[in-house]
């Protein structure tokens, strides 16, 4: 840093961050490129405020470790181990696939070799921070295209440690090439380290971390919470660097076993501004470190290669999309993502440098193109969703045209997870026309082919609603699977189609009380009617008259509905409102032994006695 | 002025003529509650303790339903069975109904005629509505003459003597609600309707 004053370039950075990203947001673009264009701008070729790049991007790659911490705290293990087939096999076969293909047209290009393999290999990687960022931007993490890109993320992460391993192999100014015995034993010892440390964090993460973020929740200091997570995934990075190991690999790990703690939710609003930050610094040192007089000195090589670079890898990525069966758009989606090369670049590059493998100039040369690529990225993912993607999802109403107005549904549903789908299909057996509205393209092709009228995007854009006939309809169902987005539609719905009546699917307790509070008074918890269905079922199995258990059931649920009503009535503070919880809590509880104790009077006055709903 | 509540038992308003007809005549306000039964529980799962607390606050409870198989449908059998509990609506300490008046509104199928010794229905609607009769006796209620709209499909077809019904069951329930009506006057008749064709 020219500067040599941490708090004028942190006047510089935040200057940046904060005038150029709210625009870019505004304009439609997505932070990362608002960060990536305020890096250029800021950078040395233009305003020149800020200097040399290698020390902050170094930095700030710090980001990216959060990120995956954070990815992985939204992952329980058994949903990682569901994704073991996508991250071996798509990740692995993009790989190699892209290794082959970059290395070919290296050495078409003239280059030795091992100097050809050796790029092939860094530039198969793809950008984890740009990738995540934007998709997580765009809502589109849960998609099918979106939990592909994810996979072969995770699998390049890992593909990172052997690449280390074979780089120095291929050096070609360097005399020690053989391997001795002494290497073998020690990479032996090495595997046992390895093993041992990941071994240590899967075990503190599970049995260690509760207790101790519990002593340290109860000292009701919020600054050491922040701390003792900061230091939990900068000592996770530490280990997994002292033996070797990608430290986003590490906290990724950490991440996945944290995620069934009891402070996942903690650690996760800690971390985030962390993460924001950084990435966000990070995506500026890649703006600023973009070297304007390579590129002027030989546009042509450089725009070339970047071209190259980003066709060659969509080529791979299409073709393993093609053959996963992903459905068109988010093929496309999964494609272009994925088609830059990435921040790991960076450090191999100037690993592959200090190993003898490639020569100074040349590595000058690429990392361009990595930025350029990355710096593309954004631009890209806007083309394909505002010019590509919607050539797919509106395939059919391009064919009828005149049929739009005239069918309009009474009635939309957004989300058709499994939710939605009960919804849904009850509504069709009943032929009661519904309009769908969901995010994953491959579940959209599915149920097209029954009837349903299908729109693919995000159920929060008003534009889309009126698109799909939200003015004429008279009801709607937001079946959504997420909290904060199911809010958003609702507000959304609220303002915009005032006359909807609004159904709404809520995830939780708090997520019905927030809705009604909103004045959606028409909700289903989506476990509570299910859960108590079955409970009825088990009342019947130890012997309980079917109907009785039944009416058990029903009355339960209704005074936990009644219960969740009163809790959204209640205006208090923050904390009278938790203790209201619990209060809530403990009122089922009572509820609930009431209902143990009670015995049946066999009399003959009545049936069943009154008072079970007190 | 006096609490009337309307226990409406029709487990498809929305193709029903006469009792869609009548409930729609009728002006709910803060005395007048209509409460109909198949909405509020859709699933058939009576709350006992909420019915209770709604009876109490009444003074007059009128029980309007269709004549399904000469008595009333499902679902108010099963409210009777659950909400008039002993010592409650009857027994040592139930008294919580007394000197309640019982109103049954039905509308019926079958013809005025048919409904006699000699008619193919065999008994009369008071014959018929004893068991309504002797469990509003038996809480202590005033069980009042009932209100009959019979032969619904003509009735249907009639739109002006279907809304002369109605108006006549809307202005009962004013009185009903003013307290200026005797229940002595009426307690001769076989059904309400007698006491304006008189
Ligand atoms: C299941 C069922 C049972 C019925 N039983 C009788 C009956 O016993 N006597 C009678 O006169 N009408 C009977 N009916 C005819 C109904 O009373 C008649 O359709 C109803 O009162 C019309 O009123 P609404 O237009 O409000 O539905 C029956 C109808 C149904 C559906």
């Amino acid at each position: 840093m020219e500067h040599g004053n941490l708090l004028f370039d942190a006047f510089i950075y935040l200057c940046a961050a904060v005038i150029s990203v709210p625009i870019a947001k505004r304009l439609g673009l997505g932070s990362v490129l608002g960060y990536l264009v305020a890096g250029v701008l800021i950078g040395p070729f233009v305003l020149g405020f800020v200097g040399d790049q290698t020390n902050v991007m170094h930095f700030a790659e710090f980001g990216v470790v959060m990120m995956l911490f954070l990815v992985g705290l939204e992952l329980k293990p058994s949903l990682l181990w569901k994704m073991r087939g996508p991250i071996v096999g798509t990740g692995g076969l993009q790989v190699l696939l892209s290794t082959a293909v970059i290395t070919l047209i290296a050495m078409y290009l003239g280059l030795i070799w091992q100097q050809a393999l050796a790029i092939g290999m860094v530039l198969a990687l793809s950008s984890t921070a740009i990738v995540l960022q934007s998709l997580q931007e765009k809502g589109l993490m849960k998609t099918s295209a979106g939990q592909s890109a994810f996979a072969v993320l995770l699998f390049q992460d890992i593909a990172v440690i052997p690449m280390l391993a074979i780089l120095p192999l291929l050096a070609v100014t360097s005399p020690e090439l053989t391997v001795n015995a002494d290497t073998s034993q020690a990479g032996w010892v090495k595997g046992l380290i390895v093993a041992g440390v990941i071994a240590a964090i899967i075990f503190g993460g599970k049995y260690l971390m509760n207790p101790i973020f519990g002593f340290i929740a109860k000292s009701k200091l919020r600054e050491i919470f922040t701390a003792s997570a900061l230091l939990l995934v900068i000592g996770v990075a530490l280990a997994m660097q002292a033996i070797g190991l990608s430290p986003a690999l590490g906290t990724f790990i950490a991440g996945v076993v944290l995620a069934e703690s009891d402070f996942r939710h903690e650690l996760e609003s800690n971390i985030e501004p962390f993460k924001g930050l950084l990435l966000g610094l990070f995506f500026i040192s890649v703006g600023a470190g973009i070297n304007f007089e390579l590129l002027l000195a030989d546009p042509l090589v450089v725009i070339g290669l970047t071209v190259a670079l980003i066709i060659g890898k969509f080529l791979v990525l299409f073709l393993l999309a093609k053959s996963n069966k992903l459905a068109k758009p988010d093929a496309w989606l999964f494609s272009v993502a994925l088609a830059q090369a990435g921040e790991f670049a960076f450090v191999l590059f100037a690993f592959a440098s200090t190993s003898g493998v490639l020569p100074t100039g040349l590595i000058g040369l690429l990392t361009l193109v990595v930025a350029s690529s990355m710096l593309l990225t954004p631009l890209m993912l806007i083309v394909n969703e505002k010019y590509i993607s919607p050539r797919f999802a509106t395939h059919k109403k391009e064919q009828r045209p005149a049929d739009v107005i005239d069918e309009d549904n009474p009635i939309i549903v957004i989300g058709f997870g499994r939710f939605g789908q009960s919804v849904g299909r009850l509504l069709l057996a009943n032929n009661v026309k519904a309009t769908v509205l969901d995010h994953d393209a491959s579940q959209i092709e599915m149920v097209r082919k029954f009837g349903f009228k299908v729109y693919f995007g995000e159920g929060e854009s008003a534009e889309l609603l009126h698109s799909a006939g939200a003015d004429t309809a008279q009801a709607i169902v937001v079946a959504v699977d997420n909290v904060d987005s199911s809010l958003n539609i609702v507000h959304m719905v609220q303002k915009h189609f005032p006359h909807l009546k609004i159904l709404a699917r809520a995830i939780n307790r708090l997520h019905a009380v927030e809705l009604h509070r909103l004045g959606v008074n028409e909700i289903e918890r989506e476990t509570m009617a299910s859960g108590a269905e079955l409970g009825a079922k088990a009342l019947v199995a130890l012997g309980w008259q079917s109907n009785i258990a039944y009416r058990t059931s029903r009355l339960f649920k209704k005074h936990d509905d009644q219960s969740v009503l009163e809790l959204a009535a209640f205006n208090g503070d923050e904390h009278e409102y938790i203790s209201k919880t619990n209060e809530a809590r403990r009122l089922l509880e009572e509820t609930l032994k009431q209902d143990g104790t009670w015995q049946h009077d066999a009399d003959e006055h009545a049936w069943e006695k009154p008072g079970k709903l007190k | 002025m006096r609490n009337i509540l309307i226990i409406l038992a029709h487990p498809n308003l929305a193709n029903s003529q006469i009792n869609r007809t009548f409930i729609d005549a009728i002006e709910q306000n803060d005395k007048v509650t209509i409460h109909d039964l198949y909405l509020t529980y859709p699933d058939g799962v009576i709350d006992i303790d909420a019915e209770q607390a709604k009876l109490s606050s009444a003074d007059v409870v009128i029980f309007q339903h269709p004549f399904y198989w000469y008595s009333a449908p499902a679902i108010l059998k099963e409210w009777f069975d659950l909400v008039l509990q002993f010592n409650y609506a009857y027994g040592p300490k139930g008294n919580a109904l007394k000197g309640k008046q019982w109103l049954t509104v039905i509308t019926t199928g079958g013809s005025k005629e048919a409904y006699c010794t000699q008619g193919h229905n065999r008994f009369t609607i008071r014959e018929l509505l004893t068991p309504f009769d002797q469990t509003a006796h038996l809480c202590e209620m005033e069980f009042l003459p009932p209100f009959v709209a019979h032969s619904a499909r003509n009735l249907s077809k009639n739109p002006d003597k279907l809304k002369h019904l109605a108006e006549q069951y809307q202005k009962f329930i004013h009185e009903l609600q003013d307290d200026n009506f005797d229940s002595e006057s009426v307690s001769h008749l076989q059904t309400l309707n007698q006491r304006w064709e008189q």
